[in-house]
């Protein structure tokens, strides 16, 4: 119910238009985005849509009219001019690429501001240019058979069919020739015309799209939903569906949320250019925290699974020790947690699985190794000692240095390492230290040893 | 009427003049100062991202200062949320570059789009606020240099002086770190917090700066003065010292311009008048301006198309007369088959050559003189010694040796030439070997 009174004064024929618009915009963009985050690129979208400035004006002041159709030139001249300033910048001054960018777009954005000026009549709105004016847009309409549709979803429909088109007919080409320039060359694949080709693309959409949404969020449409799809996969094609999906889930829930989230709040709703690119980044904040190669979360979840298997193996190996010592292999979980460098709450889980998984037994205040567990630590303990073995006689090493390599791969160490270990060294039956070296534990039960 | 108008700018006649003159000065050498250090760190563009990134920041400042009661307008508490709102976006970008495979680029449209995204949310939400009113709060992010006050002068001024002084105090440790981040923290230095210090440097000249000129304004004081100045220097402290004289001299030029002729926002005059000096310095800059450059390519070009003049020379009158001395006629013709060169450009190079008296030339025949002699006789002879080199340690073919022994002869210096002496005196000499030319006059 709450739900609905939030929405209230949704219109879908309304509301509907401003989303497929956002939609568009955010697919138009993604498609090409891709390219620029791979190829360091991923500040021309803001270049151009500050330099386009010039362009509108001079296309007004040429035209004497706000047609859209001679501003879109303009600005698609100057856009393109951008690319190709930068491009030079880069090239001939030998200028680093981001501070060619920065050197071009601002320039020409302070002439688009002296231009204004010197044309007092001429009634552009900054506002407009940066925030975008994506609510009004169907409110401008053209009618196509007996539908009335908003103009911008007309020119972005088409703006997105031609990326479209680009990025399928040109997909081997754009690709090796964004990830190694030389091998496209050696090809036969110009990579100096795929460059341009994009150039002229980026301008096109970026001014097809920042007159509805607004150049930051033009930015952010270009810029996010790769990086996000980025950080979700490795491989180019599903990278780029994947920024197209989360760029079309941005512009919905954006504009969503532009209507619902202050009226919780029992204020009037907000722009919702500003929201979409807000819904992109909490969408971006997402995938960085949850991708499953790379998310933070998923890497200190697969982190902290090795450290407790890790911790698991310490606590046998440690009581199997134990038991070479003493006749019996028990301890005190106290104990346990200062001679491992543990704490509290990954030792209790380590050993409730342990215990699970019966290599050990709580008896009280002790605990206990069980025959299963015996086995495993005596695998670990042999391992251990065949790579101290190993380490002193055919790597050299001196005999202070050799604990610490042996502690790591004793993990990582199975039965057909260890026989090859042997194999590798001289069959004393003694570890440099002069410890014996437990026998291979039988494997006729199941439960084997390995670590890995 | 404009000339007197300029007197007054120039003589710092009106009181207003004076402050915002100074004022745009020393925020041009500020930025031009920390620019310099950006370019090379390559972060050029941070300034722009957080710039953007201070939105939320003093949107959300104005917020509580409204919800405190008053009106929201006072400027230290804004100047405090911008520069909040910057920092926030500089501790994310470089969080993401050191978390994430994403490429600074990536990190600074992320960051600018999203944090700008969600002020301008703000922004929405507040204007239609009841208590106070956000109007003008935009004004901020275009800047009004012409209002600068006594206040926002001083600010600059402070602003600028801690920048000097804080990369003065650390310009050892800076150096490191634009020129090998690894290499510095090797050295035990601890790269993220001069990192941090420099980002720290830039969010201040922007904040302050934001007002004065405007957003994308001052995004190309950090930019263009350090950029331009890389073409006049290799050596950072001049590229330091060049670039804050561009941002300033750019500040001045671009404020009198504006203030003398109606009609000129200061801001964008400030960014023009950087961007010519951009332009000149591109073209003119004596470390990679291109025209020096190309100057310098044509210079050796032709040097290297007159060494092989005077060896081509040499090396016929060698084979007709047995010995190469200065004073035998060779034929044009021959000479014409020595080299790919076509009969054009051979004049040519013989008559630039006759010009500064090392051939002599009648129709149809070269000759050498004495000084072109004693120059082709060493030429050929770094040319035969590299060629003997190859030969007997590089293992190259001695039906390719020759064209290898072309590339390098030009740029051998002489201290290789005797290095090569000395390596190739035990060794049986194949190719007659031109004694040196300094022996010569000596017997």
């Amino acid at each position: 119910m709450a739900m609905l009174a939030v929405l209230q004064g949704w219109d879908w024929q309304f509301d509907g238009w401003i989303m497929v618009v956002g939609v568009l915009c955010a697919t138009s963009t993604a498609l090409l985005g891709n390219f620029l985050v791979l190829r360091r690129m991923s500040m021309l979208g803001d270049a151009v849509s500050h330099a386009v400035l010039p362009g509108l004006v001079a296309a007004f002041l040429i035209s004497h009219s706000r047609s859209s159709l001679a501003m879109f030139v303009g600005a698609v001249i100057v856009g393109v001019l951008t690319a190709m300033f930068t491009e030079w910048i880069r090239r001939f001054g030998r200028v680093e690429e981001s501070a060619a960018m920065g050197v071009v777009f601002t320039s020409l954005f302070a002439l688009g501001l002296v231009m204004i000026v010197q044309a007092d009549h001429v009634d552009l709105d900054a506002d407009c240019v940066l925030y975008g004016a994506i609510d009004l847009t169907p409110m401008f309409t053209f009618n196509i058979g007996a539908y009335e549709v908003p103009q911008a979803a007309v020119v972005l429909s088409v703006v997105t069919l031609i990326n479209a088109a680009f990025v399928l007919v040109c997909y081997k080409e754009l690709k090796i020739s964004s990830f190694d320039p030389s091998l496209a060359h050696s090809q036969g694949v110009r990579p100096a015309w795929m460059h341009y080709a994009l150039m002229v693309l980026v301008a096109v959409t970026t001014v097809a799209c920042f007159e509805s949404v607004g150049n930051i969020l033009v930015v952010a449409m270009l810029v996010v939903p790769p990086s996000a799809a980025f950080l979700l996969t490795h491989r180019l094609g599903l990278m780029i569906v994947l920024s197209v999906v989360i760029g079309a889930a941005g512009a919905i829930l954006g504009h969503v949320g532009a209507f619902a989230i202050p009226r919780a709040f029992g204020m009037p709703s907000t722009s919702t250019a500003g929201m979409m690119s807000v819904a992109l980044g909490g969408l971006f904040v997402l995938a960085l925290l949850f991708a499953p190669q790379q998310g933070l979360v998923s890497r200190s979840i697969r982190r902290f699974v090795l450290s407790q298997q890790i911790l698991r193996d310490d606590i046998v190996a440690y009581l199997y020790r134990a038991g070479e010592r003493h006749g019996e292999a028990i301890a005190k979980p106290s104990d346990l947690i200062t001679e491992l460098f543990s704490s509290a709450v990954p030792m209790s889980l380590a050993l409730r699985r342990l215990v699970r998984q019966d290599c050990i037994r709580d008896c009280g205040q002790q605990i206990e190794l069980t025959k299963q567990g015996e086995k495993l630590g005596k695998a670990l303990v042999r391992s251990h000692r065949l790579w101290e073995s190993y380490l002193v006689e055919q790597a050299e090493l001196d005999r202070s240095k050799i604990h610490d390599k042996a502690e790591q791969w004793e993990h990582f160490t199975g039965q057909a390492l260890r026989d090859r270990l042997v194999d590798q060294t001289s069959s004393t039956g003694l570890d440099p230290h002069g410890t014996v070296i437990p026998a291979e534990p039988k494997s006729d039960d199941d439960g084997p040893p390995d670590a890995s | 009427m404009i000339w007197s108008d300029l007197w007054d700018v120039l003589l710092l006649r009106d009181y207003n003049t004076r402050v915002v003159l100074l004022g745009v000065a020393l925020l041009g050498a500020a930025s031009g100062l920390v620019g310099s250090f950006t370019l090379l760190r390559k972060r050029s563009l941070m300034g722009d991202a957080l710039a953007h990134a201070s939105l939320p920041g003093l949107v959300i400042a104005f917020m509580i200062a409204v919800a405190a009661g008053g009106d929201g307008k006072s400027m230290p508490l804004l100047l405090a949320g911008a520069t909040m709102g910057g920092l926030a976006g500089v501790a994310c970008i470089l969080f993401l570059q050191r978390f994430t495979k994403l490429k600074q680029d990536a990190t600074l449209g992320i960051v600018l789009s999203v944090f700008f995204g969600l002020g301008v949310v703000l922004l929405g939400i507040t204007q239609k606020m009841d208590a106070g009113h956000s109007a003008g709060l935009e004004t901020y992010i275009f800047g009004k240099t012409a209002s600068m006050r006594r206040a926002d002068g001083i600010m600059i001024a402070i602003t600028a002086l801690i920048s000097i002084l804080v990369t003065g105090v650390l310009f050892k440790e800076l150096k490191l770190l634009c020129f090998d981040a690894d290499f510095a923290g090797s050295r035990g230095l601890r790269v993220w917090l001069l990192d941090t210090i420099l980002m720290v440097l830039v969010v201040m000249v922007t904040m302050v700066g934001l007002q004065a000129v405007g957003l994308v304004l001052m995004v190309a004081m950090l930019v263009i003065p350090a950029a331009a100045a890389r073409f006049w220097t290799e050596s950072i402290f001049r590229l330091a010292l060049v670039s804050a004289s561009i941002g300033l001299v750019g500040s001045v030029l671009g404020a009198t311009a504006s203030a003398v002729m109606a009609d000129l926002p200061s801001g964008a005059m400030i960014v023009l008048a950087c961007a010519l000096l951009f332009a000149v310095s591109m073209f003119f800059g004596t470390q990679r301006g291109v025209l020096p450059r190309l100057w310098r390519r044509r210079q050796l070009n032709a040097k290297i198309a007159r060494q092989h003049l005077l060896r081509g020379i040499y090396e016929l009158s060698e084979a007709e007369f047995q010995d190469a001395n200065p004073g035998h006629w060779v034929s044009l013709i021959d000479l014409l088959q020595k080299r790919s060169w076509n009969s054009k450009q051979l004049r040519r190079q013989i008559e630039t050559a006759e010009l500064v008296e090392l051939v002599r030339y009648k129709t149809d025949q070269v000759a050498l003189t004495s000084a072109g002699y004693a120059e082709a006789a060493r030429l050929t002879r770094q040319h035969r010694l590299w060629e003997l080199y190859l030969v007997h340690y590089a293992d190259v073919a001695t039906a390719r040796v020759d064209r290898d022994a072309d590339d390098i002869e030009h740029v051998l210096e002489h201290d290789v030439v005797e290095k090569l002496e000395r390596l190739l005196d035990h060794d049986p000499i194949r190719i007659a070997v031109p004694s040196s030319p300094h022996a010569m006059e000596s017997t």
